[in-house]
């Protein structure tokens, strides 16, 4: 029986090799491996299974990107038709939340990355646990400044809508301003919510000694997710707080 | 039904010629590859009908001749139809130079022509043949479309921004004008005529109406000159409630209330129309205000009472008949 | 005693609502589609019962434009993009790839409830009195001016989106990473290449209309001022946003019909597909440059000349995969050996209306055309002839091939064939007069109209009135099948492919052993039996 791997395959505009449709499809015997107890059934073996979780995360992703992308593209356009209008109401934002929140969250991928390796490496359930929950406290830090902001934004009458009010020159750029950084500041913080609800999970289950060299998956694919949140703000910051440039008074 | 059912719209600018021609052969274009396709799979089906319960068919698998024939002929036909809509499209977008302006603004659910000589026509327009005419056109409130079917011309017409269609008719007539973009619940009401005119006759229309020797007489030019009368008629096209022996009478407004047609009442429908709303009607009257004078606000007032000793129909109540496309 | 298969394997509520059967799946989302069919079914009816005399005279405006706008909203989000890829898809692509199940199974079944909740939703919308503003859903009218429950309604639609997204990533990792042993690329079924590409714009698409959507119900209910132009916004850039998602979607619900089609020419000719790297590949082509034409909806709201035309450029470079797959059917039948069994009478009706379908949308494509018919009854019918007489003749001959393989059982040939051609009748009665409407200048949306174009309307309404007879009558005859049909062997058609090398209905697991591929899937060469060989 060839190797169904290694098989010359004679390319798209040759006639494939004339068989008997019923010797094309060959059953072959089902030898029995030794499974890992997280392996599921649909899954040939655990190699295929990890490949197809990780695949799929990535693919997820780009739907995230692609999610984030309309409001980027809403931005995009009326930043380009309001230049400073769009600068006169960034200055309004505190750089200095931002840039703590920038600070905060690249560090919480470093944690997270952390996390991943200590579960590769078999590292002791505590230590595992321990760089997932100081990615948690980090991501919840970063919750609690933009609660802060929002309340402030509350406070100043910037939130769009009826109760909006600007003192500067471009009070309708500003509103709309402030109606994408409310839906993209928004947007990434249920990211940021849901992120930390994946890792209450991933933290119970590394607590109950699940994860090893041999099956880290899911942290692994946890991680994905949250590099990806991060680097949604990497690209919100200097969007929405740094625009202008120049340094505040 | 069945006395009037056109198969193909009239063409009349000087764009609907070029329009038709796309069209003409597109649609050539089309019958000849829908009755290839659908006669060669009548002619397969046919000859190659199965004969026996075990028959194959003929082992093909390709052919690059083949594909790349059925690629490059399609696009270069595609590109032909691309260049030659580009062509017309490019053609009827800049309105040449001279040509005759008219503002056009589509409010749910009218259209406001003003041409720049100060006519003023609501779901009408006038126009002249032979001169190319430029409509400068905005929105008070949602996304409309002008369209006129019979030049082929059709803008959006978008709050905030200024759109601009022009066309050159070229027969005298009269033509539907249709909203093309749906704005609610009047879309298919948001509709009316084009009137292309002999550039003599449109010179009559544009000058019109006798010169006012009274108030109510000056009123009654007023009444026309700013349309009024488009929508306070006395027949079935009203829009608008009867204005004959309404002078002094009760009205029944909507929500129940009553109120009486006095000079007060009458100065109030025409400059915040919104105020009191008769019942059985929508409220759609657009303001007058600012558009009139207080001595044209007396003559109109004038003109209405005028209309209160003639023979009176029935008060426009709410028992009357409805508006046209009630709800 | 029937032998175990995935219909008997399991009884009771649970073991279907918790199943994580692919095959299963595609059974829960194949009835409540048929569902939301028949619901966006009556809402077309009722439009086309009003549009029989010129005057609004049947319904009020606003509930004539509440009409309208479900029997799109419920077609567009709740029929058509999940109709193939969900039923016809979920059941066979594990199978056409020699795998268990999809790659995660867990997954799918959320994608259900996930429909299913934005079903709920857009009901409850519809119930509680309706949205009035088109399924397009423009703004500034549907933030600002709407009657009705549009919030509900967009909210719905985000909901749903989701569940398209879960199924196109689950078949794009499954094609990529399940495919049995030996079953290369250039080896895989035109039905797969065609979810494959599907899934692309699924992943690639849908979060586009999520986001728009959300800024619509946004702006509607906290005021954010996003399209207002009031505070400067643009209500031509929600065109550009929604546009991006709802042109590729188009290619979503027309794809996997044309994987169908494919794959029924083969069968019912015994033979390969003419072409097959080009078949293939051009499914990729209309997905890809799919996303580049959304600039076509938007050339009269004043975009700039020179981006329209790179669109309507685009617009009508897309049409070529289409046309280089209406050749390779119709080559594929040359010499085939041909079979008139229903399945090939709806591709028949397939390649046939199709192509009208496809030419006009380049009607569309043309500029200097497009100002004349653009938002008439020429796209109403442009595009009725491609999700009507394209999409769902592609589904229904689907669902007549696979059916035994679904059910295990055979349906009656004769009605099957008598109610195929009462919808093609049907069909074409109802569609055609509205392309002559729509060059009268008739525009869309209208809930009256003058006179003149109302022989055509009563022409379209007798057709819609057949045509609904003609669907109504597979409900009968597939419901019956199951309880009295004849059951069927693996092969009931002598087709070629995996799913027909297993039993009908086939095991939960699909296959007891793993096949190992060897060659082409459809080989139809027997030694001596060829068309024209002695």
């Amino acid at each position: 029986m060839p190797n169904p791997h290694t098989e010359h395959f004679p390319g798209p505009f040759h006639d494939p090799p004339l068989v008997a449709n019923l010797d094309a499809i060959q059953p072959h015997e089902h030898v029995a491996l030794p499974h890992h107890p997280r392996l599921q059934h649909h899954f040939d073996d655990m190699a295929q299974q990890i490949e197809a979780s990780t695949l799929g995360m990535w693919v997820f992703l780009v739907t995230e990107i692609m999610f984030f992308g309309g409001l980027f593209a809403a931005y995009l356009v009326y930043r380009h038709a309001n230049p400073e209008g769009f600068a006169e109401a960034s200055h309004h934002l505190n750089v200095t939340w931002g840039t703590v929140n920038t600070i905060v969250l690249i560090v919480s991928s470093l944690t997270m990355a952390l996390a991943v390796r200590s579960a590769q490496i078999s590292a002791p359930a505590k230590t595992q646990v321990a760089w997932i929950g100081a990615t948690m406290l980090l991501g919840t830090t970063f919750l609690g400044v933009k609660a802060i902001e929002y309340t402030d934004k509350f406070t100043h009458h910037l939130v769009p809508g009826p109760n909006f009010r600007w003192e500067g020159k471009h009070p309708a750029p500003a509103e709309i301003f402030y109606s994408l950084y409310f839906c993209m500041t928004g947007l990434h913080a249920i990211h940021m919510i849901i992120g930390l609800g994946i890792m209450s999970v991933i933290g119970v289950m590394a607590w109950r000694r699940q994860f090893d060299e041999d099956y880290y998956t899911p942290v692994e694919i946890a991680g994905l997710y949250w590099h990806f949140v991060d680097i949604v703000w990497i690209f919100l910051f200097p969007l929405l707080y740094l625009i202008g440039g120049h340094f505040r008074e | 039904m069945f006395t009037n059912f056109p198969f193909f719209p009239e063409g009349a600018s000087a764009q609907a010629a070029q329009v038709d021609g796309i069209y003409f052969f597109m649609v050539a274009v089309t019958a000849f590859f829908s009755l290839l396709i659908a006669a060669l799979l009548v002619l397969f089906a046919i000859k190659y009908h199965r004969q026996h319960e075990d028959e194959v068919g003929v082992a093909i698998h390709g052919a690059l001749a083949l594909e790349l024939l059925w690629t490059i002929i399609p696009f270069a036909i595609t590109m032909v139809m691309f260049v030659w809509g580009a062509k017309v499209f490019f053609d009827s977008y800049r309105p040449p130079a001279g040509a005759m302006e008219i503002y056009i603004v589509g409010k749910q659910w009218m259209w406001k022509a003003q041409h720049l000589d100060g006519q003023r026509e609501i779901n009408e327009l006038h126009v002249p043949v032979g001169r190319p005419v430029k409509l400068t056109m905005g929105s008070e409130d949602v996304l409309h479309s002008f369209y006129i079917p019979a030049f082929r011309v059709k803008a959006d017409v978008i709050p905030g921004r200024s759109n601009v269609l022009w066309f050159t008719a070229t027969k005298p007539g009269r033509y539907h004008l249709f909203c093309a973009e749906y704005c609610g619940t009047k879309h298919s009401g948001m509709i009316g005529w084009v009137y292309a005119m002999e550039p003599s006759e449109f010179q009559v229309w544009l000058g019109g109406g006798k010169p006012a020797d009274s108030p109510a007489a000056a009123g009654e030019k007023l009444f026309t000159d700013l349309t009024c009368i488009t929508c306070h008629r006395d027949d079935a096209q009203a829009r608008a409630p009867q204005l004959k022996g309404l002078f002094g009478h009760t009205v029944h407004l909507q929500g129940g209330a009553t109120a009486l047609a006095d000079e007060a009442y009458i100065r109030e429908s025409i400059v915040n129309p919104q105020a009191k709303i008769v019942d059985g009607f929508l409220p759609i009257m657009p303001t007058f205000q600012g558009m009139v004078n207080e001595e044209q606000l007396l003559q109109l007032i004038a003109y209405v009472r005028s209309l209160g000793d003639m023979a009176a129909p029935k008060p426009p109540a709410g028992a009357a008949a409805p508006g046209p496309g009630k709800d | 005693m029937d032998t175990l298969n995935y219909l008997n394997n399991g009884h009771g509520l649970k073991s279907w609502l918790l199943t994580k059967d692919h095959k299963r799946i595609a059974l829960l989302y194949l009835a409540s589609i048929t569902g939301f069919f028949v619901i966006g079914g009556f809402f077309a009816l009722l439009v086309r019962l009003e549009l029989l005399t010129p005057a609004g005279d049947l319904l009020t405006s606003e509930t004539y434009n509440k009409m309208f706008t479900m029997h799109g909203v419920v077609m567009v989000f709740f029929f058509l993009i999940p109709s193939i890829p969900a039923t016809l898809g979920n059941f066979l692509i594990p199978i056409m790839v020699g795998a268990k199940d999809l790659a995660f199974p867990r997954i799918n079944l959320l994608s259900w409830y996930i429909y299913v909740l934005g079903g709920i939703f857009t009901l409850v919308a519809a119930m509680s009195g309706g949205v009035d503003t088109g399924w397009t859903f423009y703004t500034p009218y549907s933030t600002a001016a709407a009657n009705g429950h549009v919030i509900t309604a967009a909210l719905g639609v985000f909901i749903t989106g989701f569940s398209s997204i879960l199924t196109g990533l689950n078949f794009i990792v499954t094609i990529h990473r399940m495919r049995a042993p030996g079953l290369t690329w250039f080896r895989l079924p035109l039905f797969v290449w065609s979810h494959y590409a599907t899934s692309l714009i699924m992943i690639l698409g849908t979060p586009v209309i999520a986001i728009t959507v959300l800024l619509v119900a946004a702006e509607r209910g906290l005021h954010f001022g996003i399209f207002d132009p009031a505070l400067g916004g643009d209500p031509v850039l929600f065109q550009h946003l929604f546009w991006f998602y709802s042109h590729p979607a188009v290619y979503i619900m027309i794809l996997p019909a044309m994987g169908v089609i494919s794959e029924i020419v083969q069968a019912f000719t015994r033979k390969n597909i003419f072409g097959y790297s080009f078949v293939a590949f051009s499914s990729l082509a209309i997905a890809i440059i799919g996303f580049l034409v959304w600039g076509h909806h938007i050339f009269v709201a004043g975009q700039s000349v020179y981006a329209g035309m790179v669109f309507s450029f685009l617009s009508f470079v897309v049409a070529i995969p289409s046309a280089i797959k209406v050749f390779n059917w119709t080559a594929t039948i040359y010499k085939g050996s041909v079979s008139f069994d229903s399945p090939m009478l709806y591709a028949f009706g397939f390649i046939g209306l199709f192509t009208i379908g496809g030419l006009t949308g380049l009607f569309l494509a043309s500029m200097g055309l497009d100002i004349h018919v653009h938002d008439t009854y020429f796209v109403v019918a442009h595009f009725h002839y491609i999700m009507v007489g394209g999409a769902i003749m592609g589904y229904l001959g689907g669902l007549h091939y696979w059916w035994p393989k679904i059910s295990g059982r055979r349906y009656s040939e004769p009605w099957a064939k008598f109610s195929a051609l009462m919808i093609f009748v049907g069909f074409n009665l109802t569609f055609f007069p509205q392309f002559i409407a729509g060059y009268l200048g008739m525009p869309r949306r209208y809930h009256a109209y003058p006179p003149e174009f109302q022989v055509l309307n009563v022409a379209s309404t007798l057709g819609a009135s057949i045509l609904a007879v003609g669907y109504v009558i597979p409900l009968i005859y597939f419901a019956y099948s199951l309880v009295a049909g004849e059951k069927s062997v693996n092969d009931p058609w002598g087709a070629r492919g995996l799913e027909w090398e297993i039993p009908s209905p086939p095991p939960t697991e699909n296959f007891t052993v793993s096949p190992i591929v060897t060659g082409g899937t459809h080989q139809y060469v027997y030694p001596s039996k060829e068309v024209g060989v002695a």
